[in-house]
């Protein structure tokens, strides 16, 4: 066989080998079935449900940044939390329509993003831990010292979203709220997972895997951390924005450390860098925080912390590995 | 101008005495350790206790903070982290703060969630009028003692057989291995001075920091600033960076109050983009 016709040969067969994996699972269609099945059958669940939905969306984000791009970060609420105060401020501003609002606030996080992915591109893993804290803090500074615009420590009042899609209108049950906040998800879920099985998403994991490696054979590896930083931004955006929306609040806790580690530790639960990790990490988290709070309102923290140390301890790989192992099986079937 | 100064000055000697050990273990043993604030809290409730509950003297309670915070110290490196060594930077992070959301609870049950003062002695609350600066003898207690650790510690790691030990140790362990130190031994030593710093530093400035349950989140980016910033050539630069944090951080409280912290943080990241590394960086050091 002549040189050209092996590498098409070659070429054929990764392609089709990328192809393959990129093909969604029978595990994935039951997920998302399973999410629909919840907002059909679940009514009473519904507010609770739309907190899982959003933060299932933030920390997807997340897993853009950490699970992909390998930038650990413990700053991401800056971006929830701008995207928040933006849609809370639209419905203020004259522009009530949420859909709008979700734009605005993505095209306005992920210019955030842009910007500020060029401060964590230097440095250690330490460097980029205390730049993204620092937005985070610098932010949640400003949003303090502007009581004019945000309310200051008294929170946003009087967000008011307009009808979605000029007809429903956001009830106290939650039902259009989560409705919207689950459609919302699963479309960017969609757009997230096509990017990531995009040459381009997966030149975004050959840089995680060995950064000079990968800058070796001619990838721009700092191009590719911007994009999935601003990506990340823009989504960690729009769940703000969907937080502001259906519950007509925002306060200063949107920006606070402790979203940014309890959205780290959701992941971890969940498991990194195969995208249904926060959603599923979620729920988890939802799950184990209402239990522990039902069981100790004062101190469930510490078991939080606990389950962290234990994770950790015990081997992530060994605990949260356990459904990927099964989607592996399915994969192989 | 010159008491902002003077506070500063104390405010700053005191993040370094808490922050020295963080230095070492995340600066030099390349371990993100976020709770290291714990063992500060840690040595400031062990003070609070002695003290205020038990009437042991404030300079007999300093020592014991010292000693029972390294001795929590040594517990906790040989029961958990010698595990999370080898681990990623994401599972350090996760794990250290684990153990934050365990130890605030922990101190709020057992303690209660309100901020602590400690008694101290009358004759700390005086203050002394030098060429118009006016200096509180607790601060000049503070400055005394965080100065002659700083120079102490200086000494053990750049002139003693101990501190070249470390020094081996986290250049490679392998070899320092092989040359016959015990690393293991060195490094658990070192995280419980270190532990036991932090703990004598929490409880010196339990009164000035401010002592609640929340301690290890409040002042966790503080530390993790003199150890980022200081770099890790030894214990110049996390001084350094220590002192200037606390002038920079008591100057614009008082001069730009309605800024709070956004001035620290905005010159962090302006000084951590100029040079990533730190300001004192060791040629090929990590």
């Amino acid at each position: 066989m002549s040189e050209p016709t092996t590498r098409a040969a070659n070429m054929a067969e990764a392609a089709r080998a990328l192809r393959q994996v990129s093909r969604a699972k029978p595990v994935e269609i039951l997920f998302w079935l399973l999410a629909l099945a919840s907002f059909l059958f679940l009514p009473d669940q519904y507010l609770l449900l739309n907190e899982v939905a959003i933060t299932g969306l933030f920390a997807l984000s997340l897993d853009l940044v950490i699970g992909y791009g390998g930038i650990v970060s413990l700053g991401h609420a800056a971006f929830f939390g701008f995207g928040c105060y933006l849609a809370g401020l639209l419905t203020k501003f004259g522009v009530p329509d949420p859909l709008m609002g979700l734009a605005i606030a993505a095209v306005g996080t992920g210019v955030l993003g842009f910007v500020t992915s060029f401060l964590v591109l230097r440095g250690s893993d330490l460097t980029r831990i205390m730049v993204t804290i620092s937005i985070a803090v610098l932010l949640g500074e400003i949003a303090n010292r502007l009581p004019g615009l945000t309310g200051g420590a008294d929170g946003l009042q009087g967000v008011a979203p307009g009808l979605l899609l000029g007809r429903f209108e956001f009830d106290i049950f939650g039902q259009v709220a989560y409705g919207y906040s689950l459609a919302v998800t699963f479309v960017l879920f969609l757009i997230a997972r096509r990017f990531i099985f995009s040459p381009f998403g997966w030149s975004i994991r050959a840089v995680k895997q060995n950064a000079l490696r990968t800058s070796s054979i001619g990838i721009h590896v700092n191009r590719r951390l911007v994009v999935a930083y601003t990506l990340a931004a823009a989504y960690a955006g729009v769940a703000g924005a969907l937080l502001a929306q259906t519950t007509s609040f925002v306060s200063l806790d949107v920006l606070a450390f402790h979203r940014s580690a309890d959205l780290l530790l959701i992941l971890i639960i969940g498991g990194t860098g195969y995208l249904y990790g926060g959603l599923v990490g979620a729920l988890l988290f939802k799950v184990i925080q209402d239990f522990l709070a039902n069981l100790t309102p004062e101190y469930w923290e510490f078991w939080i912390g606990m389950l962290l140390v234990a994770l950790v301890l015990i081997g992530r790989d060994r605990v949260t590995g356990l459904p990927a192992m099964l989607i592996g099986k399915f994969r192989r079937a | 101008m010159l008491t902002n100064l003077f506070d500063g000055v104390a405010y700053g000697m005191l993040l370094f005495v808490i922050a020295c050990g963080l230095s070492v273990t995340l600066g030099l043993m390349n371990l993100i350790n976020l709770a290291h604030g714990a063992f500060a809290m840690a040595g400031g409730y062990i003070t609070v206790v002695l003290v205020n509950r038990m009437g042991v003297p404030f300079f007999a309670a300093l020592p014991l903070a010292f000693v029972l915070s390294a001795l929590l110290g040594l517990v906790m490196e040989r029961t958990l982290y010698v595990h999370v060594y080898r681990k990623s930077h994401l599972e350090q992070v996760m794990f250290s703060i684990g153990l934050v959301f365990m130890a605030m609870p922990a101190v709020s049950f057992f303690l209660g969630s309100e901020q602590k003062f400690i008694t101290v002695p009358a004759f700390l609350d005086t203050r002394y009028e030098v060429f118009g600066v006016s200096m509180g003898a607790y601060r000049l207690l503070i400055i005394l003692v965080c100065g002659l650790l700083a120079a102490g510690l200086q000494f053990i790691v750049a002139r003693t057989r101990f501190g070249s030990q470390l020094r081996a140790a986290v250049d490679d362990p392998m070899v320092a291995r092989g040359l016959g130190i015990r690393v293991d031994a060195v490094f658990a030593t070192t995280f419980a001075v270190g532990s036991g710093l932090a703990g004598l530093g929490g409880a010196l400035g339990a009164n000035l920091l401010g002592l609640d349950p929340t301690f290890p989140v409040k002042y966790m980016v503080y530390f993790l600033i003199v150890v980022a910033v200081g770099g890790s050539a030894g214990m110049t630069g996390p001084l350094v960076a220590a002192i200037l944090l606390g002038i920079a951080d008591v100057s614009g409280k008082y001069y730009l109050p309605q800024f709070g912290s956004f001035f620290i943080y905005a010159l962090m990241i302006v000084v951590l983009l100029w040079r990533p590394q730190g300001l004192f960086a060791r040629p090929g050091g990590r």
